[in-house]
């Protein structure tokens, strides 16, 4: 019994991506991972968490369908992402591009690191400078 | 009490601060929006055919010479039907032509879904493929796009109109066109 239920769930489950990713008529493998590749690093608009490959929703299917006919073309990955990018802004890459309005984006974490290593530097020299037999007020501070 | 023990709780409250600030953030701003890049920008290239004679066909440069709203909606979306009574109170009061694009529907269901609710719209386009959707950048209808006598896009607004997105963002929008209108 447990069988046919495993049976059926694993059924179901590839029937569900069967579903999720609609047949493109790629020429070969090199170009189906090509595909692949570049749908995972772009942003589903509706579903915002999911990326193009994963995302079931009907935007998803068209702009997948847009990449590939645009893989048809001949162009570039570049130039596919430049294409989603003037229409629905830097939002659609995962990995956003570093200019002017992402610093705080790229550099924010750096920024934090280096603010606590010099809060934890200070604390650290301001205790070697106390003397070892004042131990019990080093203690007190804590 | 000196400084250095006060610290912890400065750097604490610092945290909690921080906290209530990304909260805060979260209630008044919608996470799903996305601003549009073609704002102040050439609207894209479209020929597309009218819902009411399909034989016809409307192009961006047949909208050149007066400003005109596009309203991006479908018979299948259930927050255009929201926002379709406020279109249909609103539309004569803009003062600028309302143009619909009925987006990835089928068009015999959307005529049958503006007999039933009413018609806004002066004209309306056909977009079965969704094809001038993508290059509007259109992820979710409605959306509604206020594009001057020059074809550029001035503003864009995500989700349904109500009366109070319309008096705080649309009209002034409009009226900013009039003033610069010679």
């Amino acid at each position: 019994m447990k069988r046919i239920v495993l049976i059926f769930v694993i059924l179901l489950a590839g029937l569900h991506a069967a579903f999720a990713i609609d047949p493109l008529p790629f020429k070969d493998r090199a170009e189906e991972v090509r595909f692949q590749n570049l749908t995972r690093q772009l942003r589903c608009l509706v579903c915002q968490n999911q990326d193009l490959a994963d995302s079931d929703a009907d935007l998803a299917k068209d702009l997948r369908r847009q990449v590939f006919q645009m893989m048809q073309e001949g162009k570039t990955d570049d130039q596919i992402k430049q294409y989603l990018v003037s229409r629905y802004n830097d939002f659609v890459l995962y990995d956003p591009p570093l200019h002017a309005g992402t610093w705080l984006l790229w550099f924010g974490p750096f920024a934090f690191l280096a603010l606590g290593a010099f809060v934890v530097l200070r604390i650290l020299r301001k205790r070697s400078r106390i003397p070892l037999a004042t131990d019990t007020t080093s203690e007190e501070d804590w | 009490m000196s400084l250095g023990r006060l610290l912890p709780f400065i750097g604490f409250a610092l945290i909690v601060a921080l906290l209530v600030f990304g909260l805060r953030w979260n209630r008044t701003h919608d996470m799903n929006w996305v601003p549009s890049p073609l704002i102040d920008k050439p609207a894209p290239e479209f020929t597309l055919p009218l819902l009411y004679d399909s034989t016809m066909s409307v192009s961006r440069k047949d909208l050149l010479g007066k400003p005109w709203l596009l309203n991006v909606f479908g018979s299948w979306c259930a927050t255009c039907q929201d926002e379709h009574p406020v279109l249909m109170a609103y539309a004569r009061k803009f003062g600028v032509q309302l143009i619909g694009l009925d987006w990835k529907d089928d068009p015999d269901t959307a005529k049958r879904w503006l007999a039933q609710f009413g018609n806004p719209y002066e004209t309306i386009l056909v977009d079965t493929d969704g094809k001038a959707g993508i290059d509007f950048g259109v992820y979710g209808a409605p959306e509604t796009f206020l594009v001057d006598a020059q074809g550029v896009v001035r503003y864009k607004h995500i989700g349904n109109l109500t009366p109070e997105s319309i008096a705080r963002e649309l009209e002034p929008a409009i009226a900013r066109l009039r003033t610069e209108r010679p």
